[in-house]
């Protein structure tokens, strides 16, 4: 505005223009009052946090654990589940179940680094069949590409064929949880979305050799929950296993001793990696379930260490011959 | 129908089909991901691409073979390609349109006279296919930089996708990250806003595509002219003419890129303009408007910058560990002959793990594919062969599964090596930390795994205690034996994980892991306390020093099984600069990288 016009300023447009000026500085003086912040960002704040409920039901009539000898797997797990009760005693109508197979690498499933989808694909039917389930979720946080992993393992389509809906590890889909009394699993990131749906999960996993952690089997399956760095886990190996076992306490598992997977684990490669042992174990004690699991690799419970830290902890029992597994 | 509007729906039609095909440069078992479709339609029928590869390579690569219809239809049509077809153009077309729109007639007249500079993009191709064409001195084939199919393939493919997918993530479960995407922008953003200034900016100035089809249409047998001789010279023609080529007085027929926008504007006035096969009754210049003096200098330029840049020795002795090539690719002088930097290997890698390069492998080797384990899902996929397979001009090969992983016929022959994994002993957890690890040996998908372990028991810090008292366990088998320390403050449980054991001193004569040493895995401690498994031969004395051990895995590589992969390096935990690291030492594809004997 030049000198001559500014001149020319009546009361009226003094007037308007100090009652704008006016707003304009009370608006500035509310925005600063409002984030006025006077401690600054005090690190990573422990927001938001998640926890994952008790999934687990009863043993009926005190029947934990079952262990059925076979080479076909759906009669053994078939058989499995109705020595615990039936797929009705874990699965009630209108359930949403999360079924966490291991499907951590990109390998042929034939080689029995990854859950076998035919198992898988049983279980989701049971689910929907017998246990008149609403909804079946299946899923994990693999290791390799988690697509190419979801397809090259057969897992992907067997469980979508038999009607789950399988959930691919989105990043949004990851929530961070703290385990009570835990020393590891602090403010660390799960594959949370699926989880919170569901009211029922079942973890299904192979027999494999593991030369970090000896073995991997239902107890090591939830790692695939974790998300963020989580191989730093690896540092202390048996109390992460522990802590993942204390953190989902599930309604089921079912672990595959078809065939093991004696060497280059969890990895594997090869058939000759491979072992029949024609078992398949179904227990509502993940740790009673890999305390047996540890004999078809020719190891002692006291070779894996995490299980008898678990059973300290209150998560189960090492000792699965006291729960007199049905069928053996 | 206008023709103008039959050109807005080839255009729309063709940028639409770019896009889709865009989209379905995946792998995976939907029916948008790689199932036969025709991803690398538009770099086929690119014919910079197929002359370029011609020069280095002297053959045309069977991909490449469209190419050659793109030139017949130039010849009989003109440039049809820019106005019809190019998605580039397309883009610049729009934006042109939205940047003139509202300017008075006159105005849009000023801005698409002819301008001199337009001779620019003839230099920019003569200086590209010249340092193209004589391998005998050195060739490098970088027509890609600026050749606008490559260019606006990777721009959609590494910038503009996983910019639109963010929000949704439909077509990556995981974000995809490129290294360069900014300067890639850079480039793709400047071409584009550029019409704001002058329309079809790119297209009249840089353009190495349209300078070619330029020189071709000289022969056009349809052209666009005027069909008498008297006009009011009213200019309006001029108004909406994408390429810049004056159809109101002498039209240049190599300039021209058939937009029909003349023709449609004369029609409402003169109706003196039409595509025909006869020269324009005004008078036309067909060849493109430079200087003899400008092109050999172009061309000069071209054939001297290759053997300047190759002086820096990166594709020879002076090559970089870090230019990891995808499985399949050519040694790296050859490599350079073909890859056009288009992104598409880029873009189909469903690990993420291919990435643009910077200029680590010499200035050639800007935005050519190369891996980069610490970003993106896992390493390079153990069983995938899909960059090769969607590689228009076979820079990288399209081998199998059975070449790559050395099964079948490939048996005596070996698995493709990318590298070779190197443990950085410095930054290894267990080799200089004390901590177990072994992530990068159990990740390993070679089998019998090309990671394996040697165990070793390193006595922990301040782990060297004095008995107080000890107590054997009676059983044999599973007994414990309890140590009581005269030191007291030890970490609680911090030994009881499972990885830490403990030797008594004197007791088996040396301290050191010989065979036969006894040692206890503790099972767990208080602060003055340790219990241990297993049995005492002889029960430690009161004053004997026992010593806490932590037993750890550490990786060795081996190295006639280890293929580079890189599945260890993205998974090793130590994240910043990884404890374990390929370098391409040891490639399958180049003779002069090899480590073994």
């Amino acid at each position: 505005m030049s000198e001559s016009e500014d001149k020319k300023i009546d009361r009226r447009k003094f007037l308007a223009r100090g009652a704008k000026a006016a707003l304009s500085i009370a608006a500035a003086s509310i925005i600063a009052k409002t984030l006025y912040d006077k401690t600054g960002p005090s690190g990573e704040p422990e927001t938001g946090l998640v926890s994952l409920p008790d999934f687990s039901v009863p043993a009926k009539d005190g029947q934990v654990i079952s262990v059925v000898k076979g080479s076909d797997r759906i009669q053994t797990v078939d058989k499995a589940i109705d020595s615990l009760g039936g797929i009705e005693r874990f699965v009630k109508p209108g359930d949403v179940v999360v079924i966490k197979p291991n499907v951590a690498f990109t390998t042929a499933p034939g080689l029995g680094a990854t859950t076998n989808p035919n198992l898988v694909a049983e279980v989701v039917r049971l689910c929907y069949t017998r246990g008149q389930a609403k909804t079946v979720y299946v899923t994990d946080n693999p290791i390799n590409d988690a697509e190419s992993c979801f397809a090259l393992s057969g897992v992907g389509k067997a469980a979508a064929q038999a009607g789950a809906k399988v959930i691919l590890p989105k990043d949004r889909f990851f929530k961070k949880t703290t385990l009570k009394g835990g020393k590891l699993i602090k403010n660390w990131p799960i594959l949370y979305e699926p989880l919170a749906k569901a009211n029922k999960i079942i973890g299904i996993a192979p027999v494999k050799n593991h030369s970090r952690a000896g073995a991997s089997m239902t107890m090591k399956n939830w790692y695939g929950l974790l998300g963020g760095r989580r191989n730093v886990f690896h540092q202390d190996i048996n109390l992460t296993i522990t802590e993942l076992a204390m953190l989902v306490r599930p309604t089921l598992v079912i672990l595959d001793g078809t065939e093991v997977m004696m060497t280059n684990g969890p990895t594997g490669g090869s058939f000759s990696d491979l072992r029949r042992k024609d078992t398949m174990i179904a227990s509502c004690d993940q740790v009673a379930a890999d305390a047996f699991g540890c004999t078809l690799l020719d190891m002692k419970i006291d070779d894996l260490a995490y299980l008898s830290m678990a059973e300290k902890a209150g998560v189960g029992k090492t000792d699965y011959q006291s729960l007199k597994p049905a069928n053996l | 129908m206008r023709i103008v509007t039959a050109r807005r729906i080839s255009q729309v039609f063709f940028f639409a089909l770019f896009i889709w095909l865009c989209i379905v440069t995946a792998v995976g078992d939907k029916f948008w991901q790689l199932r036969h479709w025709p991803v690398n339609l538009f770099l086929s029928l690119d014919p910079l691409v197929a002359i370029g590869t011609i020069l280095t390579t002297q053959t045309l690569y069977w991909h490449l073979l469209l190419a050659l219809a793109t030139i017949i239809l130039t010849i009989i049509l003109g440039r049809f390609f820019c106005s019809w077809v190019c998605p580039f153009g397309s883009i610049h077309h729009f934006v042109g349109y939205l940047g003139k729109r509202s300017k008075p007639a006159g105005q849009r007249i000023k801005l698409n006279r002819y301008r001199k500079a337009q001779g620019i993009k003839y230099f920019v191709l003569a200086f590209l296919l010249a340092g193209a064409a004589f391998p005998s001195i050195s060739a490098t084939l970088q027509t890609g930089l600026l050749d606008p199919i490559p260019l606006v393939s990777r721009s959609v493919n590494l910038v503009l996708l996983p910019i639109a997918d963010k929000p949704f993530a439909l077509l990556a479960v995981t974000q995809r990250l490129y290294e360069l995407a900014g300067l890639i922008f850079a480039v793709f953003a400047a071409a584009v806003l550029l019409n704001l200034f002058i329309p079809r900016f790119y297209c009249r100035f840089v353009c190495p595509l349209g300078a070619l089809f330029g020189v071709v249409s000289r022969f056009a047998i349809w052209r666009i002219g005027k069909n008498k001789q008297a006009c009011t010279g009213c200019k309006f023609c001029e108004q909406h003419c994408e390429g810049g080529c004056e159809p109101a007085t002498t039209i240049k027929i190599a300039e021209c890129v058939l937009c029909f926008n003349c023709r449609d504007d004369c029609k409402k006035m003169d109706d003196c303009i039409s595509y025909q096969t006869v020269a324009s009754r005004a008078g036309e210049h067909t060849n493109p408007d430079i200087s003899r003096r400008g092109f050999i200098l172009s061309v000069a330029s071209g054939v001297l910058a290759v053997p300047a840049i190759r002086l820096a020795g990166k594709v020879g002795k002076g090559w970089y560990y870090k230019v990891v090539r995808p499985p399949g690719a050519l040694a790296e002088a050859e490599f350079l002959k073909r890859c056009i930097k288009c992104g598409q290997c880029i873009k189909v890698c469903p690990t993420n793990v291919l990435q643009p390069a910077g200029i680590e492998g010499g200035i050639e080797g800007l935005w050519t594919p190369i891996l980069n384990n610490r970003i993106g899902t896992s390493g390079c996929q153990y069983n995938c062969v899909a960059c090769g397979s969607v590689c228009p001009t076979s820079a990288i090969r399209a081998i199998s599964l059975d070449e790559k992983m050395g099964k079948g016929k490939f048996a005596s022959k070996g698995p493709i090596k990318l590298g070779t994994a190197f443990v950085d002993r410095n930054r290894c957890l267990p080799c200089s930390m004390n901590k177990p690890c072994i992530v990068c040996e159990e990740n390993c998908p070679v089998s019998p795994k090309a990671i394996y372990t040697a165990e070793t028991f390193n006595a922990v810090r301040n782990g060297r205690l004095t008995v107080k008292k000890a107590v054997g366990s009676t059983s044999l088998t599973t007994g414990v034996n309890t140590i009581e320390t005269a030191e007291n403050g030890l970490p609680v449980d911090k030994y009881g994980t499972g990885d830490y054991y403990c030797i008594v001193e004197g007791l088996s004569g040396q301290m050191r892991h010989p065979e036969g040493e006894q040692r206890w895995k503790i099972r767990s401690n208080t602060e003055n306390t340790i219990l241990c498994e297993g049995k005492f031969e002889t029960v430690p004395a009161e004053g004997a020093k026992v010593i806490i051990q932590v037993r750890l895995q550490r990786p060795l590589v081996d190295i006639e099984r280890c293929i580079g992969c890189g599945v260890c390096e993205h998974e090793c935990p130590v994240s910043g600069l990884k404890a374990i690291r390929i370098s391409a030492e040891g490639e399958s594809r180049s003779y002069d990288r090899q480590l073994l004997l």
